[in-house]
């Protein structure tokens, strides 16, 4: 198991998909909204080396309560802008498709959380701040602190995509007779 | 309504709403055990290891399992000493918005086109309430996430297309992948109409899923010859259970409907006493 904590730099790039790995410092949640509004207004946060968190967490009195990831392919159209910028690690679950698995490519990776964890989520987290609180509790950035969150390399930045090939994989299963 | 039942029943609602999103049934974290057992990938191991401690964690801390807290779906039994009137809805839906500042909840109810968030988790036909007879009045709450929810499909197969029924199901759970959460559990409505098909396979998740008849054992494995696994990330278990529910229908008709739900297969029953 590898250690990883941001900024990011090219270490990610030594990471193979299916890889386990934790993950601690600051990551910032963004979901479809924080995404569409970081297009327009610029990025609040330093991107390079930065992970972004798929994650709409529900967040009371200053604390994180639940903080499980959510479906990184409604991002798929929405994440070049932030590895452009220097973003090394997308955060979700389900997996990105092919232009994202292209995007990454010598730059960064995705890293799969798993579904539904939310209270484990929560128990490694430490809330450190918000932009965008205007888009609600659900779809605002939020920067929160992680003190080693288990990911899985889903997406590495070789072109090799764990969730495609599973995917490919049960095709051809449901194929036989 | 006697305003003491009408309190009583938001309680119960509220409360069963608090215990589903906290703690997993005991039937569930056990087939997660026993999927943790058969799992020799140690990316599928590991999955399935993070699954059961944040269940114990929720559990311990009182925490949803997850953040998404769904959308409720409440199944009540009516004695008959309690008549069947707009008060009973209405105070399902205060126990819904009790639970959702209480628990806290997500709030997640929207308006369909708007997407205005009524910021209560009710509105228009939400909560979901599906009424029938019984010996004692009680509240069941399930509440349902979008991740599985927007998976499930429902298909109006020809009468001589049984045999298709399991290519359905697998169909359903392969387009899915990842995105339901495997390792799902899955709800399966045969017959009736379109919209009873769709309520039997949802109620069906409310059935024990520690034992299943042969017909659902065979549709499970089939399922999982897929290899999608926890989280999509490959390996043995992509489901834990398939429960079916029956209901006679048309003879030119057979509606087949696949519920998917996560591994977080959540709900909650509470009872109410109605005298005194």
């Amino acid at each position: 198991m590898t250690d990883l904590a941001t900024p990011l730099g090219t270490e990610v790039l030594e990471l193979v998909a299916g890889d386990r790995v934790t993950l601690s410092g600051i990551v910032y949640t963004a979901r479809d909204e924080a995404h569409l509004r970081m297009m327009r207004e610029g990025i609040p946060f330093d991107p390079v080396g930065a992970a972004v968190y798929h994650c709409g967490p529900v967040i009371a009195d200053g604390r994180v309560v639940a903080a499980g990831p959510t479906t990184s392919s409604r991002m798929n159209r929405l994440s070049g802008f932030l590895l452009d910028a220097g973003v090394r690690a997308l955060i979700g679950k389900g997996g990105m498709d092919a232009t994202v698995t292209g995007q990454l490519r010598g730059r960064g990776v995705y890293l799969a959380f798993t579904g539904g964890c939310a209270a484990l989520a929560a128990a490694r987290m430490r809330l450190e701040g918000v932009w965008f609180p205007d888009l609600g509790m659900a779809e605002a950035v939020w920067a929160i602190r992680l003190d080693r969150l288990p990911l899985v390399v889903g997406i590495d930045s070789h072109g090799a995509n764990l969730f495609a090939g599973v995917q490919a994989r049960a095709e051809r299963a449901a194929k036989l007779p | 309504m006697d305003p003491r039942l009408s309190s009583r029943i938001a309680d119960a609602t509220a409360r069963a709403y608090g215990r589903a999103v906290t703690t997993l049934p005991p039937d569930v974290e056990t087939a997660l055990e026993r999927a943790l057992v058969s799992e020799t990938d140690p990316v599928a191991r590991g999955e399935l290891e993070n699954i059961l401690e944040n269940v114990a964690l929720a559990r311990k801390g009182n925490l949803p399992i997850c953040q998404d807290t769904g959308v409720p779906v409440i199944y009540v039994t009516l004695p008959p000493t309690v008549p069947l009137e707009d008060g009973l809805f209405d105070a399902i839906a205060a126990g819904v918005r009790r639970a959702t500042t209480e628990v806290p909840l997500r709030p997640n109810v929207v308006d369909p086109l708007t997407r205005h968030n009524t910021g209560d988790n009710t509105g228009d036909g939400m909560p979901a309430v599906h009424i029938r007879p019984g010996p004692r009045l009680s509240v069941t709450v399930l509440p349902k996430g979008a991740g599985a929810e927007n998976m499930s499909r429902i298909e109006m197969l020809l009468p001589s297309e049984v045999e298709r029924i399991p290519d359905v199901v697998v169909r359903c759970v392969l387009e899915a992948g990842a995105r339901p959460c495997p390792p799902v559990v899955l709800g399966i409505g045969i017959g009736g109409t379109f919209d009873v098909a769709a309520a039997l396979a949802k109620e069906a998740l409310l059935e024990p899923i520690d034992t299943m008849d042969p017909f659902e054992t065979s549709l499970c494995d089939a399922v999982n010859r897929l290899g999608i696994g926890p989280m999509g990330l490959g390996g043995a278990t992509t489901a834990l259970a398939v429960k079916v529910r029956r209901a006679h229908c048309h003879t030119a008709s057979l509606p087949v409907a696949v519920n998917i739900q996560c591994w977080a297969n959540r709900h909650a029953t509470e009872y109410v006493e109605v005298d005194g």
